[in-house]
C-alpha cells in the first residue's frame, strides 16, 4: 500500500468507450493480488475532487531493451467512460502524471485447488478475473462466462483464452456469442459441474441473479463489488453495504474498501443490498 | 550569542512550528479533522503519524452507533457531500482496541465525542477523564448528520453552554469545542462555550447540504441532506474562523477545505493557532506532511523564525 506519483506509459480505446490505461508502477507484482484495486487521480487536475477506485487488470513487466530502455513495471487498468472523471482520464496520454493509492482491499481466495473454476463477468465487472484466472488456471480448470448488453461490451476475452481459460460469450442483444443473459449461461454450466467455484463480478442485478443461483446449486460464490469511495483506505465509512443480519437495531455494515471489495456471497444481505441498488426485480415484491 | 551568526546551514535557519492549545504541546500546527482520519491506523502505510501535530480520533459516542443508510457520500464541485450519520465503535471499544494502537505514536491524541443526550456528553467525558493516553477533547456539538446529535447543541447558545458546562464539570483534560457553522452568528455560540469553560475552539464543520440526481430526482444521499467539505468551504470557513478569533480569548483551531500549505497559512494569519484537514486527506494521504513541509518552506521564504509571528498577522 502506497502512493505511487507516477506516468501513464499508454491508454489506449479497445473498444468503443472502454480504455486500457498502462501505469508505471515498480515492483507492483510483489503486492498486487486478484481482486486488489487502486485509487486513480490525475496529478494535475483539481476537478475532479476524489480519486476514483478501479480494479487492478493485470500487472506485467518490460524487460529492459537494447536502445537503453531500463526494464519497467507496470499495471493495467480497463475503464469504461461514464462520467467527469473517466471523461478527463480517456484523453491522457503517455507521459501524463497520475498518482495511483494501494494496491487496496481484500482480494479473492484461491479456493480449494483442482475444483473447476466458473468465473462470471459482467462489462466491465470483468477487469478483476484476469488475474484471478492467471492465478487459478495453475492447478484448476476454469472457465469464464463474459456477459454484456452488445458487442462492444465484450472486451479482451482473447486474453484469457491465451492463458487457457475456456471462455463463453453472450450478449443481450445477440450481436456476439449466445443472445441472452449470462446467467443461464451459468445455470448450464452448474448443471454440468456441480462442484464448481464461482467467482463474479459485474452490475448489482447480475450478481444478485449469479447469488440466488449459486444458493440453489449450493455452490461457494465470491463476489467483487462496487460502491461510492471516498477515501479506499478504511477512514471515511463511505462504502458501507450491508451485512448478512443487518437490521436498524443490529446494524452488520461492512466496508467495501477494507473487508471487501471482495466478499464471500454468504457474508452479504443480498435482499437489502438489491433493495438499496434499487435494481433487483425480484426482490421488490 | 556570537555563534549565531556563524549558524548557516539549513537545518538552522528551520523555523519553530511548535504550537500549544490549552496545554496540548504540537510540534506544528497541523493535525487531521475528525472523521477523515479513521482512528489514526488507517493512515499509518502512507505517512508518520510522529511528523503530524496532532491525531484526532473519528467522533466517538457513548454505545457503538450504525450510521446512516447508503448512499452515504456525494462528490459535488470542489467538494463532497457525507451523510455517514456518525458510524462509530463506541468509547469503549475505542479505549481497549484503538488506543493501543495510538499509545505508541509519540504525538497527542485528541479525542473527538459527541452524545444523543446531555447525560451521553458527560458519560463518555467522564470514561475518557482518566485516559493518561487521550491528551484532550474535541466535543463535537455541531453535526448536521445525525437528528438528535449536535444539531440541537450547536445551534443554541445556552444549550452549547450546557452541555459544555456538563462536560467541564466531567473532565479536567484540555477541551477544545467544535462548532457549527450552520448558524447565523457564529460568534454568539462561540462567546456562549467560552463562558461555559471551553479552553480552545475549533470552526468549522461541515455545512449542511443537498443534491439532487435528476434523472431519478431523488436526493443523492439516503439521508436526504449532508455535510458539505472541501475546499468549495475555505471561503466561508476562513471567514468564521476570524469572526471568533475576534469574539473569543481563548485560542481557535481553523479547519474547513484546506489541500495545500497556502490554504492553512490564510487561516493562521486571520489568526487560528492551528488547522486541520479533512477531505484532503482522502484525495492525497500525504496532503498533511507536505502542508507542513509547505508551511516551513514559506516561513523560511518570508525570514519568519517562528509560526507564533504569523499567526494573528493579518493586516486589516
Ligand atoms: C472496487 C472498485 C473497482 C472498480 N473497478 C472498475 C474497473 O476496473 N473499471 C471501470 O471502468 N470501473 C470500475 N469501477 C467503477 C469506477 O470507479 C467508476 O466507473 C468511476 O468512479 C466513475 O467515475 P466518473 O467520474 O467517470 O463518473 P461520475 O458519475 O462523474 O462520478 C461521480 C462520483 O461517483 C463515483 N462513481 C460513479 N460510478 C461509480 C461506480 N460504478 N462505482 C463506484 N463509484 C462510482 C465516482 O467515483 C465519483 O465519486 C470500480 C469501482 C470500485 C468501487
Ligand atoms: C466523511 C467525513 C466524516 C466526518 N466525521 C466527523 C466526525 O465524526 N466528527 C466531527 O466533529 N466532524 C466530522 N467531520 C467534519 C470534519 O472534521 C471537518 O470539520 C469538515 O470536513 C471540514 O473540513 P474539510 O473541508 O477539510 O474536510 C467529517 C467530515 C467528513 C468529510
Ligand atoms: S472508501 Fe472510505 S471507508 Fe471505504
Amino acid at each position: 500500500m502506497r502512493n505511487y506519483k507516477t506516468v501513464i506509459l499508454s491508454n489506449q480505446e479497445i473498444s468503443s468507450g472502454y480504455y486500457r490505461m498502462r501505469i508505471l508502477v515498480p515492483e507492483i507484482g510483489k503486492v498486487a493480488r486478484p481482486g486488489h484495486f487502486v485509487m486513480f487521480r490525475v496529478q494535475t487536475s483539481l476537478p475532479p475532487l476524489l480519486r476514483r477506485p478501479f480494479g487492478i487488470f493485470r500487472t506485467g513487466f518490460l524487460p529492459a531493451d537494447c536502445d537503453g530502455q531500463p526494464a519497467k513495471e507496470y499495471l493495467e487498468i480497463l475503464y469504461k467512460v461514464v462520467g467527469q472523471g473517466t471523461t478527463i482520464m480517456s484523453g491522457l496520454h503517455e507521459g501524463d502524471r497520475v498518482e495511483v493509492l494501494g494496491p487496496l482491499g481484500r482480494g479473492f481466495d484461491m479456493g480449494t485447488s483442482n475444483t473447476e473454476k466458473i468465473l462470471v463477468g459482467g462489462g466491465i465487472g470483468l477487469v478483476p478475473l484476469y488475474m484471478l484466472a492467471r492465478e487459478l488456471i495453475k492447478t484448476s480448470k476454469v472457465r469464464l462466462l463474459m456477459g454484456g448488453r452488445r458487442r462492444d461490451d465484450i472486451i479482451v476475452v482473447t486474453e484469457f483464452e491465451r492463458l487457457g481459460v475456456e471462455t463463453y460469450v453472450s450478449t443481450e442483444d445477440g450481436s456476439l456469442g449466445e443472445e441472452g443473459l449470462v446467467t443461464q449461461v451459468l445455470e448450464r454450466k452448474l448443471r454440468k459441474f456441480p462442484n464448481a467455484d464461482v467467482y463474479a463480478c459485474g452490475p448489482m442485478p447480475m450478481l444478485e441473479a449469479v447469488q440466488r443461483i449459486c444458493a440453489t446449486h449450493k455452490v461457494p460464490l465470491q463476489v467483487s463489488l462496487e460502491a461510492l469511495m471516498a477515501c479506499g483506505v478504511g477512514a471515511c465509512l463511505g462504502c458501507v453495504v450491508k451485512g448478512v443480519g443487518h437490521t436498524d437495531q443490529t446494524p452488520r455494515y461492512l466496508c467495501t474498501c477494507k473487508e471487501g471489495p471482495v466478499f464471500r456471497a454468504e457474508q452479504l444481505d443480498w435482499r437489502k443490498m438489491a433493495q438499496d441498488d434499487g435494481y433487483c426485480e425480484g426482490c421488490k415484491s | 550569542m556570537t555563534g549565531r551568526a556563524m549558524k548557516t546551514d539549513k537545518n538552522d535557519r528551520r523555523p519553530n512550528l511548535a504550537v500549544e492549545i490549552a496545554g496540548i504541546r504540537m510540534k506544528n500546527p497541523v493535525m487531521p479533522a475528525s472523521g477523515t482520519f479513521g482512528y489514526g491506523e488507517e493512515y499509518a502505510p502512507y505517512l508518520d503519524l510522529e511528523q503530524i501535530g496532532a491525531i484526532v480520533t473519528k467522533g466517538l459516542s457513548l454505545n457503538p452507533k450504525a450510521g446512516n443508510p447508503t448512499p452515504r457520500i456525494a462528490e459535488t464541485v470542489s467538494g463532497m457531500l457525507n451523510a455517514i450519520g456518525l458510524q462509530n465503535v463506541g468509547v469503549d471499544a475505542f479505549i481497549q482496541y484503538k488506543l493501543p494502537f495510538l499509545r505508541e505514536i509519540n504525538t497527542p491524541v485528541i479525542v473527538n465525542f459527541f452524545g444523543n443526550t446531555l447525560e451521553e456528553y458527560g458519560e463518555v467525558a467522564r470514561r475518557l477523564a482518566d485516559i493518561p493516553e487521550v491528551a484532550g477533547l474535541e466535543l463535537n456539538i455541531s453535526c448536521p448528520n445525525v437528528k438528535q446529535g449536535g444539531i440541537v447543541f450547536g445551534t443554541d447558545p445556552k444549550a452549547a453552554s450546557e452541555v459544555v458546562g456538563l462536560v467541564r464539570k466531567h473532565s479536567k483534560k484540555p477541551l477544545i469545542v467544535k462548532l457549527t457553522p450552520n448558524v447565523t452568528d457564529i460568534t454568539v455560540v462561540a462567546r456562549a462555550v467560552e463562558a461555559a469553560g471551553a479552553d480552545a475552539i475549533c470552526c468549522i464543520n461541515t455545512l449542511t447540504g443537498m443534491a439532487v440526481d435528476v434523472k431519478t430526482r431523488k436526493p443523492r444521499l439516503a439521508n436526504k441532506t449532508g455535510g458539505l467539505s472541501g475546499p468549495a468551504i475555505r471561503p466561508v470557513a476562513v471567514r468564521m474562523v476570524h469572526q471568533v478569533v475576534q469574539a473569543v480569548k481563548i485560542p481557535v483551531i481553523g479547519v474547513g477545505g484546506i489541500v495545500c500549505a497556502m490554504d492553512a497559512l490564510e487561516f493562521l494569519i486571520v489568526g487560528a493557532t492551528a488547522v486541520q484537514v479533512g477531505t484532503a486527506n482522502f484525495v492525497d494521504p500525504r496532503a498533511m506532511p507536505n502542508i507542513i513541509e509547505g508551511i516551513e518552506t514559506f516561513c523560511i521564504e518570508e525570514g519568519i523564525s517562528d509560526i507564533r509571528e504569523l499567526i494573528g498577522s493579518i493586516q486589516l
